[in-house]
C-alpha cells in the first residue's frame, strides 16, 4: 500500500481487515516527520506517545472491538487545538510550557474516530498572521520551494500535509487561516459553517469567527474527517445541534443544474495573472460539467477585511487577556515578587511573552472596545457585518456555491511581506467575509503559477451547506490538471 | 419619621450579590460546596485555560427569573452575557462574564416595613453574573483559590431611594428573607453568600443633584450595615461643612472600631470594555417558562404575614416574627392546622420552640419535635387533658425523647384529674391537714384560698383540674362546717 | 490619530509593556489601520443591530449537575509558581 497516495477510508479498511498495522502506518510517519520536518519545519512537537496510541488501535482491532472509521489514520495537529499530555502553544512564547490536562472536542472525536496523534503542528503566533512567520517556533516552509511561505495562519498543517509528514491534519480558520495556506500548499482545506464544529479546547482567537476544519489531500478525506468532528457538543453552547449529514456517502460530483455564484465585487484586477487564470479555468470546466455561472452583488464585501481586522482584534484583545504569568504559561523571571507590583507584573509578563503582531492586534482591539470609541468601532463594524450577512444569505436563494479565488495571488517569498501590516492585511479580501458570514468556505488545489507554486479555487457555500460545496469541489477536483503533482520536498 | 441630620439628607442605593445555591457552577460542572480543600471545585473552564467555553447552567436561569418575579421586576425575555474586561489575579479569565446593557430583571420593586411605616423601594435591576476566586494575602505574596470562581451571582441593584441606615439595613434583610423563601440562596453573609455594597452619599435638604457617592464594602451583618452608613453619613457631612469635597472611591468597614477607611480611589481610568460574549448565545426565555415559574413561586414573606394578621388572628407582630423565615413560617401553619389553635401554635413556637432551638443552635428544619408532635400537644391543652403547666413538662419530654405527647403523658401518668371523687379526696385531705387556714378563710380571709389551691395542686403532682379543684374547693369552705 | 497619549493609555489598559520605539510604530500603524476603517462610516447602520454570532444556533444550556473530572493537583500543574494547590502571585493591596 502506497501511504502517500492512500485515502483515509484505504488506510482505515486496511487496518481494520490486518492488511496493515496502525503501527506501521504510524512509523511510516514519524520516520519522514524525522527526515523532512528539519526542511520545513512544520511540527513544533511530536508526540511520544504515537506510537503508543497506534498500538492500542491494533489491538482493537485484535479483539474485534469497534475503532471508528479512522482507525489508524495518523495526523498533524495545529497548535491551537489542546492535546492532553502533549504541549500546546499557539505558537507563543507565552505558551511555551503549556501542557493542557484536557484535549479539543475535535481532538477527542479524531481519537474516537481511531486517529493517532503524531504531534503539533506549526502556526502564526495566536493564529494572527497569513504567513507563519509570527510564530515564536520559527517560520515554517513551503514544500514546494522552501524559500516562500506556506501561508498562514495554518502553514504548520498546510506544509506538513502537502509533504505528507502526515496522512491529515488539522486547521484553524478565523479569516482565512485554513483556505489560504492550503492553496499556498496545493492541498484542499474546508472551514465548516459557524457552530458545526466544536471550539472548546482550541484557543480562542476571535470567538465569533473561528472554526476548525481539516486540511488533507483530496475532498474526499476531507468528507470523511468532517463527519468525525461536526456535531453539537455540550462543552459548546454556540455549536449547533442540527444533524450532520453523512458528507462521504453523499458526496458527488454531479454538478450539473447547480448554480455558481460568481461575485461582481471581486473582478477589479487586483489578482495576479496566474491566479485570474486558474480562476477562469475553474468556471469554465464547471460549465462545461453542466454547472450554471450567475453573476451576484454582495456590495459589502468591499468593506469585509477592515470590518475583519476590528472584530478579530477586539474578540482577541479579550480572548488573551487570560494569559498573564498566573495560572500557566510564561511568567516574566522577577527576582523578588514581594517588591514587585501587579501592573508591573502584568505587563513585563505580557509584553515579554507576547510577539510584535499580537501585541499590535491587542492594541487595536483594546482601543476599539474602549470608552468613547466602542460605538465607533466595534459596535459599528457589528451593525456592517449583520448587513453584509444579511445580503450573503440574500444572495444564496439565487446561487448554490460561489466561486472566487482564495488569495490575490501565490506564495510570496519569506519576509516579503511582513513589513506592512495594512498590505499584509489586504491579502485577506477573500476570505475574511466567509468568516464574518458565518459560511463555509473551501479551497481546492486547481492551478500552478509560473513559479511551480500551487493555486487553489475557494467554494464559498450557505451556513450548514458544506454537501455542496464539498460536491462542486469534488467535480473540480476530478477535472483538475494538477492534482498529480507533488512538492520538491516530498 | 424625618430624613434630615444637620441639615443634610443622606441617599442611599445597596447593590446585593445574591450567590444562588445551585449544585454546580453558572458555566461549568465544578461542585459549588463551600469548605472544600484549595483549588479541588476547579476545572480547566473555571481556572481560565486556553480554548476553554462556558455554558450556561438551567438552574441559574430559573433561579434569576423566580427572584425577578419575587422582586417585581420585568423578566427581559432576551437577554445578553457581556465580558467586564480587567486585570485581576482573582479573575481567571481576565474578564468576568456578567450582564450589563440587557439584564435578566429590570423594574421591580420591593415593600418592607420601618418601625410599622411602609417603605418602597425600586429594583433598578437584577443581574446574572460569575463569582470571582478568592485572595489570601499573605503580605509578600499573595495566593489564589479557585473554587468561587464562576458560582452564579444574582446581582440585585436598588434604586437610590433610601434616605436613613436603618431602611437600608432592613432592605438588605427583605432582600435576604426573600431569596430564602425562594430557597435560591442560603443568605450567609459571614461566608459571603449574600455580599451588600452600599452606595451612600450626601446632600443639603432640598437639593436636587446628588452628592457624590462612596461605595461601602464588607459588611458581613446587616448590623454593621447600619453602623457603617451611619457612620459613612456622619463623615461626610463632617467633610463637607469643614470645606472639604467627597471623593469617589471604596471603603471598607472596620467593626472593631465602628469606622470606615478607604480601600482604593475610582480612577476615572476604570474602562472595563464591556462587549457581548461570543461564546454564549443571547439568553431566551418563553412566556411559557415565565408563566410556570410564576405559579411555582412560594407565597412571600410580605403576603404570608398579612394573611396570618387576617386569616388567622396573629398580631403584626407576631406574624412579622412568624415569617422571618420561611421555615418557621411552614412549621407554625403545621402546627397550627393539626389543633385548629393558631394563637396557641403561634406562642409555643416563639416560646419555648425557639427558645429551644436557639439554645441549642438547632435550625428549625433539624427540631426534634416535629410541627405534628407540636400540634398534638396543643390538642392535648384544649381538650383539657393535661394543663398549661404540665404541657410545658410533656414539651421537654418530647425534644428530650422526640417522642409523641399521648405516649409520654400516657407512660407518664400526666393525665390531668377531672375525676370529681379523686379531686374530692384529695381536697379533704389538704382541708383536713390545713385546719387553721380553713378557719382564717371562714373568718373571712379568703386569700388563704390561693395557698389551698397551691396545696392541692401540689398534692396531685400538678395533675389535678384546676377549674375542678376550684369548684370542689369553694363549695366545701363555703358550706357550713359539719 | 492615534497619538503616544493614547497608546501609553491603551497599553497601560492591556497590561502590555512597550518600547517607545514599539510605541511609535504602533501609533502609526493603528492611525493608518483605523483610517482605512473609515469608510465603514459611510454605511448607514441605524437601528442595525450589531451581529455577533452569525449563524443561528438553537439556545444550549446544560443541566445543573456536577462533574468531577480534574484534581486540584491538575488544575496548579502549569502554574509558574505555587504553595500547595494555590497559585502564587505579587501582593494584591
Amino acid at each position: 500500500m502506497d501511504l502517500l497516495k492512500a485515502t483515509f477510508k484505504q488506510v482505515s479498511d486496511a487496518v481494520q481487515t490486518k492488511k496493515v498495522s496502525a503501527v506501521e502506518v504510524t512509523k511510516f510517519f514519524l520516520s519522514r516527520i524525522e527526515n523532512l520536518n528539519p526542511q520545513l519545519n512544520a511540527f513544533i512537537a511530536v508526540n511520544s506517545k504515537a506510537l503508543d496510541e497506534a498500538q492500542a488501535i491494533d489491538e482493537k482491532v485484535k479483539k474485534n472491538e469497534s475503532v471508528g472509521p479512522l482507525a489508524g489514520v495518523p495526523f498533524g495537529i495545529k497548535d491551537m487545538l489542546c492535546t492532553k499530555g502533549l504541549r500546546t502553544t499557539a505558537g507563543s512564547k507565552i505558551l511555551e510550557n503549556f501542557i493542557p490536562p484536557y484535549d479539543a472536542t475535535v481532538v477527542s472525536r479524531l481519537r474516537n474516530a481511531g486517529v493517532t496523534i503524531l504531534g503539533k503542528l506549526n502556526q502564526d503566533e495566536f493564529a494572527m498572521g497569513s504567513s507563519n512567520e509570527t510564530s515564536f517556533f520559527g517560520n515554517c516552509k513551503n514544500p514546494w520551494n522552501t524559500a516562500f511561505v506556506p501561508g498562514g495562519s495554518s502553514g504548520g498543517s498546510a506544509a506538513a500535509q502537502a509533504a505528507r509528514l502526515a496522512m491529515g491534519t488539522i486547521g484553524t480558520d478565523t479569516g482565512g487561516s485554513i483556505r489560504q495556506p492550503a492553496s499556498f500548499c496545493g492541498i484542499v482545506g474546508i472551514k465548516p459553517t459557524y457552530g458545526r464544529v466544536s471550539r472548546y479546547g482550541i484557543i480562542a482567537f476571535a470567538s465569533s469567527l473561528d472554526q476548525a476544519g481539516p486540511m488533507v489531500s483530496s475532498v474526499e478525506d476531507a468528507a470523511v474527517c468532517l463527519e468525525a468532528i461536526c456535531g453539537h457538543d455540550p462543552m459548546d453552547s454556540t455549536t449547533s445541534q442540527r444533524k450532520v449529514p453523512s458528507f462521504s456517502s453523499e458526496l458527488s460530483s454531479n454538478v450539473k443544474g447547480m448554480r455558481i455564484g460568481v461575485v461582481k465585487e471581486y473582478a477589479s484586477g487586483r489578482m495576479h495573472p496566474d491566479v485570474e487564470k486558474t480562476y477562469s479555468l475553474a468556471l469554465e470546466k464547471l460549465k462545461q460539467l453542466g454547472a450554471v455561472v450567475i453573476e451576484v452583488s454582495i456590495p459589502l464585501t468591499e468593506f469585509a477585511v477592515p470590518m475583519y481586522y476590528l472584530i478579530a482584534a477586539s474578540e482577541a484583545s479579550s480572548n488573551l487577556a487570560r494569559y498573564d504569568g498566573v495560572k500557566y504559561g510564561f511568567r516574566a523571571d522577577f527576582k523578588d515578587l514581594s517588591s514587585m507590583s501587579l501592573d508591573d507584573f502584568y505587563s513585563e509578563t505580557r509584553g515579554q511573552g507576547f510577539g510584535a503582531e499580537v501585541k499590535r492586534r491587542i492594541m487595536l482591539g483594546t482601543h476599539c472596545l474602549s470608552s468613547g470609541y466602542y460605538d465607533a468601532y466595534y459596535n459599528k463594524a457589528g451593525q456592517v457585518r449583520r448587513l453584509m450577512r444579511d445580503q450573503y444569505i440574500e444572495v444564496f436563494k439565487s446561487c448554490d456555491v460561489i466561486l472566487s479565488p482564495v488569495t490575490t495571488s501565490p506564495a510570496f517569498k519569506l519576509g516579503e511581506r511582513s513589513s506592512d501590516p495594512l498590505t499584509m492585511y489586504m491579502n485577506d479580501i477573500f476570505t475574511t467575509s466567509t468568516n464574518l458570514a458565518g459560511l463555509t468556505g473551501m479551497s481546492v488545489p486547481f492551478g500552478m503559477s509560473a513559479d511551480k507554486l500551487p493555486i487553489g479555487i475557494q467554494l464559498t457555500g450557505a451556513h450548514f451547506e458544506e454537501q455542496k460545496v464539498l460536491n462542486v469541489a469534488y467535480a473540480l477536483e476530478n477535472v483538475s490538471s494538477v492534482k498529480l503533482e507533488v512538492p520538491h520536498v516530498y | 419619621m424625618s430624613t434630615s441630620r444637620r441639615g443634610f439628607e443622606a441617599v442611599i442605593g445597596i447593590e446585593v450579590h445574591v450567590q444562588l445555591k445551585t449544585n454546580s457552577k453558572i458555566f461549568c460542572a465544578d461542585a459549588t460546596v463551600f469548605d472544600a480543600a484549595d483549588n479541588e471545585n476547579t476545572s480547566p473552564v473555571s481556572v481560565g485555560m486556553p480554548g476553554t467555553l462556558p455554558v450556561l447552567n438551567s438552574a441559574v436561569i430559573s433561579f434569576g427569573i423566580k427572584a425577578g418575579l419575587a422582586l417585581d421586576c420585568k423578566i427581559r425575555q432576551r437577554s445578553v452575557f457581556s465580558r467586564k474586561n480587567y486585570f485581576y489575579p482573582d479573575l481567571p479569565k481576565g474578564y468576568q462574564i456578567s450582564q450589563y446593557d440587557l439584564p435578566l430583571c429590570e423594574n421591580g420593586k420591593v415593600k418592607f416595613f420601618v418601625d410599622g411605616i411602609e417603605k418602597n423601594v425600586s429594583i433598578t435591576r437584577a443581574h446574572l453574573e460569575e463569582d470571582a476566586g478568592k485572595s489570601i494575602h499573605q503580605g509578600d505574596f499573595t495566593l489564589l483559590n479557585y473554587n468561587r470562581a464562576g458560582i452564579p451571582l444574582l446581582e440585585i441593584v436598588s434604586g437610590p431611594d433610601m434616605h436613613t441606615a436603618q431602611e437600608a439595613a432592613e432592605y438588605g434583610r427583605t432582600i435576604r428573607q426573600i431569596v430564602r423563601y425562594l430557597d435560591i440562596c442560603d443568605g450567609n453573609l459571614e461566608e459571603g453568600s449574600l455580599r451588600c455594597d452600599c452606595n451612600v452619599s450626601v446632600r443639603k435638604v432640598g437639593a436636587e443633584k446628588l452628592g457624590t457617592k462612596v461605595e461601602l464594602k464588607n459588611l458581613n451583618s446587616f448590623r454593621f450595615v447600619e453602623k457603617a452608613i451611619e457612620y459613612e453619613i456622619e463623615r461626610q457631612i463632617d467633610e463637607i461643612e469643614s470645606g472639604k469635597k467627597i471623593v469617589q472611591e471604596t471603603r471598607l468597614y472596620d467593626p472593631d472600631k465602628n469606622r470606615t477607611f478607604n480601600m482604593r480611589a475610582k480612577e476615572n481610568a476604570e474602562d472595563y470594555r464591556y462587549f457581548p460574549d461570543p461564546d454564549l448565545l443571547p439568553l431566551i426565555i418563553s412566556d411559557a417558562q415565565i408563566e410556570t415559574i410564576k405559579k411555582s413561586l412560594p407565597e412571600l414573606p410580605l403576603a404570608r404575614s398579612t394573611r396570618f394578621q387576617k386569616k388567622l388572628g396573629l398580631s403584626e407582630l407576631d406574624a412579622a416574627m412568624l415569617t422571618a423565615e420561611k421555615e418557621i413560617a411552614d412549621y407554625f401553619e403545621a402546627a397550627g392546622a393539626i389543633c385548629g389553635n393558631y394563637k396557641a401554635a403561634a406562642n409555643w413556637v416563639m416560646g419555648d420552640l425557639l427558645r429551644e432551638l436557639n439554645s441549642k443552635k438547632i435550625q428549625i428544619s433539624k427540631s426534634p419535635i416535629s410541627p405534628t408532635a407540636l400540634g398534638k400537644l396543643i390538642l392535648l391543652i384544649d381538650k383539657e387533658i393535661i394543663s398549661g403547666k404540665i404541657a410545658k413538662t410533656v414539651f421537654m419530654g418530647m425534644w428530650e425523647t422526640g417522642a409523641l405527647p399521648d405516649a409520654i403523658v400516657q407512660k407518664s401518668g400526666l393525665a390531668q384529674v377531672s375525676n370529681a371523687g379523686d379531686v374530692e379526696k384529695m381536697v379533704d385531705s389538704v382541708l383536713a391537714a390545713n385546719a387553721s387556714q380553713v378557719a382564717e378563710y371562714r373568718a373571712g380571709k379568703t386569700k388563704v384560698l390561693g395557698f389551698l389551691v397551691g396545696a392541692i395542686m401540689k398534692l396531685s403532682k400538678g395533675q389535678a383540674n384546676p377549674d375542678i379543684v376550684n369548684e370542689i374547693l369553694k363549695t366545701k369552705l363555703d358550706s357550713k362546717p359539719e | 490619530m492615534i497619538d503616544q497619549k493614547l497608546i501609553e493609555h491603551i497599553a497601560k489598559l492591556a497590561r502590555l509593556k512597550i518600547t517607545p520605539l514599539e510605541a511609535t510604530e504602533y501609533g502609526q500603524q493603528l492611525t493608518k489601520v483605523l483610517n482605512h476603517f473609515q469608510e465603514i462610516d459611510k454605511i448607514n447602520t441605524q437601528g442595525v443591530e450589531p451581529l455577533v454570532t452569525p449563524t443561528d444556533i438553537e439556545f444550549y444550556e446544560r443541566a445543573d449537575e456536577v462533574h468531577k473530572r480534574y484534581s486540584a493537583e491538575d488544575m496548579v500543574a502549569n502554574a509558574p509558581e505555587k504553595a500547595g494547590q494555590l497559585f502564587k502571585v505579587p501582593p494584591v493591596v
